[in-house]
């Protein structure tokens, strides 16, 4: 089924649609096509974790020349909502406004001002005059919720617009509590028991590209927005609510961006610059400096991850829970649905009747969580792959062994689906494809592992391998939209319109190439248009790991309503029966007389029964298939100063049928390379006042070309029934694995156990000793 | 809408220098403000390809060519460009008639979200103007300075290597 020669585009690494363009410079970003007349925005951010402002004078920036507009708490509505860019309702508290009386982070908004430069406005900026009352804040996750602890969120009207757990007054923003079976049963009468907690850390995206939104009232009346956003949709309908303007007077153009990685997912600033350029009637730009990317951007959420495993002698695995402690940070933006799937998309993996899951989300006087690649399976590998690791080592099995035997096979199930979704009940699946062991049996074979456990290092540098095995879904089921549409021009050539969002991932390329392959024509026939409000159909945006299984699905069944189309005109252009025809390099095969594309689409336009070849299409899934991973990882550690170099890293991955192989690597290369640098690298420092100390590449410190370690992708083939032409999701999953194959490599290594991360030479000599 | 406040018409900060200097082939004159970083002088020209990533030499996004070496734009007074010659990507090729190197870094895959690409692909031509046949070491000391979050270097580097294979077999400039 999986027979590559069956498809003649997808499945081949044919080149990505921009790259040529953007390899060439071309104008192709937000910042490149600027509208004339343009004001600058900047923002005056909170220098307090928390405090009340008492009073706001603005009057000495608003008398400078060349300042349009001065924004704050006391000139702008006062709405609830999120900044998570989800669907409507949203699954997070409505404990935010565009700017608010309260400020809960170093970094939270005070003002904004619109000038005729940038340096004018961010002056202008300094010039406003601001008196707080600075409050006691909360900066322990473990003591949010303590008896006493200031409230975070002491406001009235903070609410969640979905029922579900929320307790302000707590500093709670989330909370779940799962159970099927008899867990605690089931670990009491366990053979072996292993009890461990995993802590870990502060995380920025880091999109080369900081925010960056330029908003403009045009000659109709209307806002248009361009803007680098995985959520051109959602960012339609949450402005119009941050504004008090109709949905129908928005329009919101997604140009190329550079990188999300989820923070796009976020309606950070667009709220802002639309008041900008609805109250100065001028075009007005907001860009964030790399500075307030990492302070007043988001992060991915920290958690602290407490794992109970019961097995019985054989090592299957008998019992499990899980305790989630989330960190959202000073706003409860995606609190609960990346805490949600700290359980949904790891507990699964391993096939147990009795499991538990316990969640709270807290509210801090730090940086805000958000969407970050991995969504919380990230946060939650970390301890449940190191669990496991530490059960191998008390039952004396292969780590490799021990998935083996526990993980999730096709056929199937795991309780967990059906208890827990997101925010609410999940939705009951049997797993379609799975290419696990094949994932287990390659990557390890990469890796050299077994003769790799073997050798024990004497002396200051010693090396060692670990592994982890890893799923994620594929979209949101019975809960995300894609949709497309496309129509056949007179050569031949289709417009293909999706409301999915392409951030540097390439799937404007594999919407192209499923459609070719439907349409039976070369990739240069489809000219693929995305992400613009007022002319693609609607789609819930990138995230979600849902765009090549949920929209690609959407293109699939758009051009196979193109084709029915052609194909009728075709058959009454050469009075042949329709089933007797197909179409194959352009041309229409089993006819009467020769024909091609561009013979129906003039015939259609022109000739006989003139109309518009179109076609467009909705989906919807009632499955999240899961990609599966499994990763292996090798390490020296210099005992004498606990430096830590990867020397190897092994990523398996089955994805189903990679559409574009050459793609699918390069978003599992990037992932693994990220979640690396994360384990490795990237900290946040903060002042004992809650402030970030770190906000430059200089001293948080990503992955460069030097760091490279040698990376080995391996796709695992599978087919699963249900997405289009058997692929799965690919993208967030790679993210998952390094911390906890790094850590376990460590452990190999040297005996020590990392439970905190990330794995700095502090640490790792503190965990020596 | 109704407006804040009275409009009061304020033009930005007059230009006061001029600026004389090559860009890609061209000879150019330009009006800046003293104390303007060449970043925004080239971006406000035109240049998009000059990506703003973090306006501190850290990410290598605005990597440039001042006479043949490479230079980060983030880093230079705009009046330190006097006299030189500048190349961007632009000057290279353009999509349907890519240079060596941007046809390589297209092959390879290379090429994710873009943004960090005309530095990546600045940074290559500098190092493969220096070193023709690079060693592994010199690709990746030569590549070090600029930073890519989609790819994990790998396929760049694949791009690197194509595109040194690519000009030492004569190319197509």
């Amino acid at each position: 089924m999986s027979d590559a020669k069956l498809w003649n585009v997808v499945g081949t690494p044919v080149e990505k649609v921009d790259a040529a363009a953007l390899a060439a410079g071309a104008p192709l970003f937000t910042d490149d096509e600027l509208p004339r007349d343009l004001l600058f925005a900047a923002m005056k951010w909170s220098p307090h974790a928390h405090a009340r402002i008492t009073a706001i004078d603005t009057s000495a920036a608003e008398a400078m020349a060349g300042v349009h507009v001065v924004l704050t708490h006391q000139n702008v509505c006062r709405i609830m909502r999120t900044t998570a860019g989800q669907g409507h309702p949203e699954p997070s508290p409505y404990d935010f406004t565009t700017f608010d009386s309260k400020v809960r982070y170093v970094g939270d908004r005070v003002a904004a001002v619109a000038a005729e430069t940038q340096a004018l406005a961010r002056a202008a900026c300094e010039a406003i005059v601001v008196e707080y009352e600075v409050l006691e804040p909360v900066l322990d996750i473990r003591q949010a919720m303590a008896d006493g602890a200031p409230v975070i969120h002491d406001e009235q009207d903070a609410h969640m617009p979905i029922v579900a757990p929320y307790e302000p007054k707590r500093n709670l923003a989330a909370h779940v509590n799962v159970a099927v079976g008899d867990p605690a049963a089931a670990l009491d009468k366990a053979a072996v028991r292993i009890t461990s907690e995993y802590e870990c850390h502060y995380a920025q995206h880091c999109p080369i590209e900081p925010h960056i939104v330029v908003a403009a009232v045009d000659g109709y009346g209307r806002l248009i927005i361009r803007t680098s956003t995985q959520v051109p949709f959602h960012v339609r309908r949450i402005v119009a609510t941050a504004c008090e303007i109709p949905v129908r007077d928005i329009r919101v153009i997604k140009p190329r961006i550079g990188g999300g990685f989820g923070v796009k997912q976020e309606v950070l600033i667009e709220d802002v610059v639309s008041l900008l350029a609805l109250r100065s009637g001028r075009p007005v730009k907001i860009e964030y400096t790399r500075a307030e990317e990492f302070i007043s951007s988001r992060t991915r959420h920290p958690a602290v991850v407490s794992m109970d495993l019961g097995f019985a002698d054989d090592g299957t695995v008998d019992g499990m829970t899980m305790r989630v402690l989330l960190n959202t940070g000073a706003y409860g933006s995606h609190a609960l649905t990346v805490g949600c799937n700290c359980g949904s998309k790891v507990l699964p993996l391993y096939k147990c009747d009795n499991v538990g899951f316990l969640l709270d989300s807290v509210y801090t006087n730090l940086p805000v969580g958000g969407a970050y690649r991995g969504y919380g399976a990230t946060q939650a590998a970390f301890g449940m792959e190191c669990a496991m690791d530490e059960a191998a080592v008390a039952m004396n099995l292969d780590p490799l062994e021990l998935r083996r035997i526990n993980h999730i096979g096709p056929g199937d199930s795991s309780p967990i689906f059906k208890a827990l979704g997101e925010g609410t009940e999940g939705v009951e699946q049997s797993i379609g494809s799975c290419g696990m062991s094949a994932c287990l049996a390659q990557g390890a074979a990469a890796m050299d592992w077994h003769a790799k456990r073997e050798r024990l290092d004497e002396g200051r540098f010693r090396r060692g391998v670990g592994m982890c095995a890893l799923m994620q879904g594929s979209s949101i089921p019975e809960v995300d939209l894609g949709a497309a549409s496309i129509k056949l021009n007179e050569d031949g050539s289709f417009n293909l319109l999706m409301g999915a969002t392409d951030l540097g991932t390439g799937s404007d390329t594999v919407m192209a190439q499923i459609a070719a392959e439907v349409l039976g024509v070369s990739l240069d026939k489809i000219l693929v248009l995305s992400s613009d409000t007022d002319v693609t159909p609607f789609d819930v945006g990138a995230y979600a790991s849902s765009t090549t299984y949920l929209s690609g699905m959407a293109a699939k069944k758009a051009a196979a309503g193109a084709r029915r189309q052609i194909l009728e005109v075709a058959a009454r252009m050469t009075s042949t029966p329709i089933e007797k025809l197909s179409i194959e390099d352009s041309r229409i095969l089993g006819g009467s007389k020769p024909l091609t594309l561009s013979d129906v689409a003039l015939n259609s336009l022109y000739a006989e029964h003139q109309h518009q070849i179109q076609s467009v299409a909705s989906h919807v899934t009632e499955k999240s298939p899961p990609p599966f991973s499994a990763h292996f990882a090798e390490v020296e550690v210099d005992l004498a100063t606990g430096m830590v170099r990867v020397l190897k890293y092994v990523a398996a991955v089955d994805c189903g049928t990679a559409i574009n192989p050459q793609l699918a690597e390069g978003q599992v290369e990037g992932a693994v390379l990220n979640g690396i640098s994360f384990a490795m690298t990237e900290e946040y420092l903060f002042s004992k006042l809650g402030k970030m100390r770190n906000p430059t590449f200089k001293h948080y410190k990503i992955f460069s070309t030097r760091d490279l370690p040698e990376l080995v992708t391996i796709l695992v083939p599978t087919y699963e029934p249900t997405g289009p032409y058997g692929a799965k999701s690919v993208s967030e999953i790679g993210i998952n694995g390094p911390l906890p194959a790094l850590g376990n490599a460590i452990f190999h290594a040297t005996g020590a156990r990392l439970h905190t991360s990330p794995f700095t030479p502090e640490r790792v000599l503190a965990a020596l000793k | 809408m109704p407006n804040d406040k009275p409009r009061v018409a304020r033009p930005p900060q007059e230009p006061t220098m001029t600026l004389e200097l090559t860009i890609n082939g061209s000879a150019k004159t330009l009006q800046v403000n003293p104390g303007e970083v060449a970043l925004d002088t080239l971006r406000r020209a035109g240049y998009a390809s000059v990506k703003r990533g973090c306006d501190e030499g850290d990410c290598g996004s605005c990597s440039i060519l001042v006479d043949g070496r490479l230079m980060r734009a983030c880093l230079l007074y705009a009046g330190q460009l006097h006299g030189r010659t500048v190349t961007t990507v632009e000057d290279l090729g353009t999509a349907r008639d890519p240079h060596p190197i941007q046809r390589s870094f297209v092959e390879a895959g290379a090429v994710q979200c873009g943004y960090c690409t005309p530095g990546m692909i600045l940074a290559t031509h500098a190092l493969l103007t220096e070193h023709p046949d690079p060693s592994e070491d010199q690709i990746r000391e030569g590549l070090d300075g600029n930073l890519c979050r989609c790819t994990g270097y790998v396929k760049i580097l694949d791009g690197v290597r194509l595109a040194g294979k690519s000009l030492r077999d004569g190319g197509d400039q």
